[in-house]
């Protein structure tokens, strides 16, 4: 099993939770969050003075899945969250140990 | 004789200011800083607004109002002494209790405006005893000077609504203890933006519809002066909103909300002497300069001077004022849609510009002394600790935004 992490713009979030829906992936954690990468940050302008902004707002999703679907997985965020343009964001991948349903007590592959 | 009309309209005058402070300049100022600042601007406008009113009633409104000298009112009203129900002001129309509560909410906002300079940084005792003694010392006698029969008015000095009494006393005494408190960690390269764009443009439109009550009340009557009063005054906060729009845009490409709200405040600092000497083309006129003046004021202090005036008091009050005072002289001809004038165009500005630079002086050394006092008797700054953490803990234990 895997436990993929995305780092994605915000506005993209729709976009890629329904491309993981049609390929069959039904859930998801969402957080909102901040950070950068090679974008490093942004300025905004008020009064006339420039801001620099360092940490922007970003989306986190966090899914575990089973090793075969991790190539559709990953193409599937790749596709809908990409825009060509510096900070897209990343993917991150992990093995993952184990998983358990709380409300039934199924684990792993059935838990996902 | 009491004029009913005349009353109704002070007394809702007087609602609109005090709206203005509470919670229009609080808002307008807590969206410009950090999140973990909000509170205590709040709190230094609330907190600054009660001590203002029982001081007025104690010893400023007396000071400001009550007969005295050229330089200084006197005591005859000092706890409103002598001041009954029945008491009349002496335009004859309106009771003086009213009179007091019109002017005591203009004692209110002038010092809350000088809470822009020093946000984020500065010690709540500070902030009490600073504005306490900046009401009595620089705020009461200028206001005698000019409204209360002193020297100022004796030479004809035209300030209808506090361009100089309100605007160039809170500007210059900003930049002043902004510059003797030090600026903000991190000024200017890593200060960080505002927090909520929209509190300040929810904030600024409170402090425009008050403006209403603010120079169309000092006409202290409900009549002609008090309509183009209103109407020159929202023309210029129009004009300059615009104004101050148009440069960003050109400049930066983007037009931002910040921006065309500042140039609104801007517009109507600017207004606020001439608004009951102009007409139309005056207030267009101011407007435009205002826009252009005020903008070009932020970049100069934030750029040139270096001081941390961190919401921009002295460019957006302190010019604004000092510059529609100036242009009230020119404006206020007849050939200019204004009142027409006694004096010349040349004259009157003489005199505006003796009322300007004399109240800039008085502020500026009044306000040096005032702190020093304050630095000697409660310190000025947080502990750097303190700031990081921010002043909604350090200072008041309390948070602005609980998830």
């Amino acid at each position: 099993m895997k436990y993929l992490i995305a780092i994605i713009q915000p506005h993209r979030l729709d976009a890629v939770r329904d491309a993981l829906n049609e390929i069959g992936i039904m859930g998801m954690t969402v957080s909102e969050v901040r950070g950068y990468g090679r974008q490093k940050g942004h300025t905004e302008v008020y009064r006339g003075a420039e801001y620099k902004v360092s940490y922007l707002p970003k989306v986190k999703i966090e899914v575990g899945l089973e090793d075969h679907r991790l190539d559709a997985a990953v193409g599937a965020i790749t596709s809908s969250a990409r825009s060509g343009k510096i900070g897209d964001g990343k993917i991150f991948v992990l093995d993952l140990v184990s998983a358990q349903r709380i409300r039934t007590g199924e684990t792993d592959a059935e838990a996902l | 004789m009491i004029d009913t009309g005349n009353t109704a309209w002070v007394l809702t005058a007087t609602a609109l200011v005090l709206f203005m402070t509470l919670p229009g300049l609080g808002l307008f100022y807590a969206g410009l800083v950090q999140t973990k600042n909000v509170l205590s601007a709040l709190m230094q406008c609330i907190a600054i607004a009660c001590l203002a009113s029982v001081l007025w009633f104690v010893l400023a409104y007396s000071l400001a109002f009550s007969g005295g000298s050229a330089w200084l009112g006197g005591l005859d009203r000092a706890l409103l002494a002598g001041m009954t129900r029945a008491s009349v002001w002496s335009t004859g129309s309106i009771p003086e209790s009213v009179f007091f509560m019109f002017q005591m909410t203009f004692a209110i906002i002038t010092p809350a405006l000088i809470v822009g300079a020093y946000v984020e940084r500065i010690k709540f005792a500070a902030v009490l005893l600073f504005s306490g003694l900046w009401l009595l010392v620089v705020y009461a006698p200028v206001a005698h000077w000019v409204w209360g029969g002193g020297w100022l008015a004796q030479m004809g000095v035209l300030d209808f609504a506090g361009g100089i009494v309100v605007h160039v006393t809170a500007g210059v005494s900003a930049i002043v203890i902004a510059w003797m408190l030090g600026a903000r960690r991190g000024f200017p390269s890593e200060i960080k933006p505002p927090h909520a764009p929209w509190m300040v443009m929810v904030g600024a439109s409170m402090l425009w519809v008050g403006w209403f009550g603010f120079n169309a009340g000092s006409a202290l009557a409900a009549g002609a002066d008090a309509g183009m009063a209103m109407l020159v005054t929202h023309l210029s906060a129009a004009t300059a909103s615009l104004t101050w729009m148009a440069i960003e845009w050109i400049r930066f490409r983007r037009p931002s909300l910040v921006g065309l709200v500042t140039g609104t405040i801007a517009g109507l600092a600017t207004v606020t002497p001439a608004s009951g000497y102009i007409g139309p083309i005056g207030g267009i006129t101011l407007g435009l300069a205002s826009g252009f003046v005020c903008y070009w004021g932020v970049v100069l202090v934030k750029r040139l001077i270096r001081v941390d005036d961190a919401l921009d008091v002295l460019a957006v009050h302190g010019f604004g004022g000092a510059l529609g005072t100036l242009l009230t002289a020119l404006l206020a001809a007849d050939f200019m849609t204004g009142i027409g004038l006694a004096r010349s165009v040349g004259e009157q500005f003489w005199v505006q510009a003796v009322g300007v630079v004399s109240v800039a002086i008085w502020s500026a050394l009044a306000t040096f002394v005032l702190v020093k006092i304050t630095q000697i008797l409660v310190g000025l700054r947080v502990a750097d600790e303190h700031e990081l953490v921010g002043l909604d803990q350090s200072q008041h234990g309390e948070s602005g935004y609980n998830p």
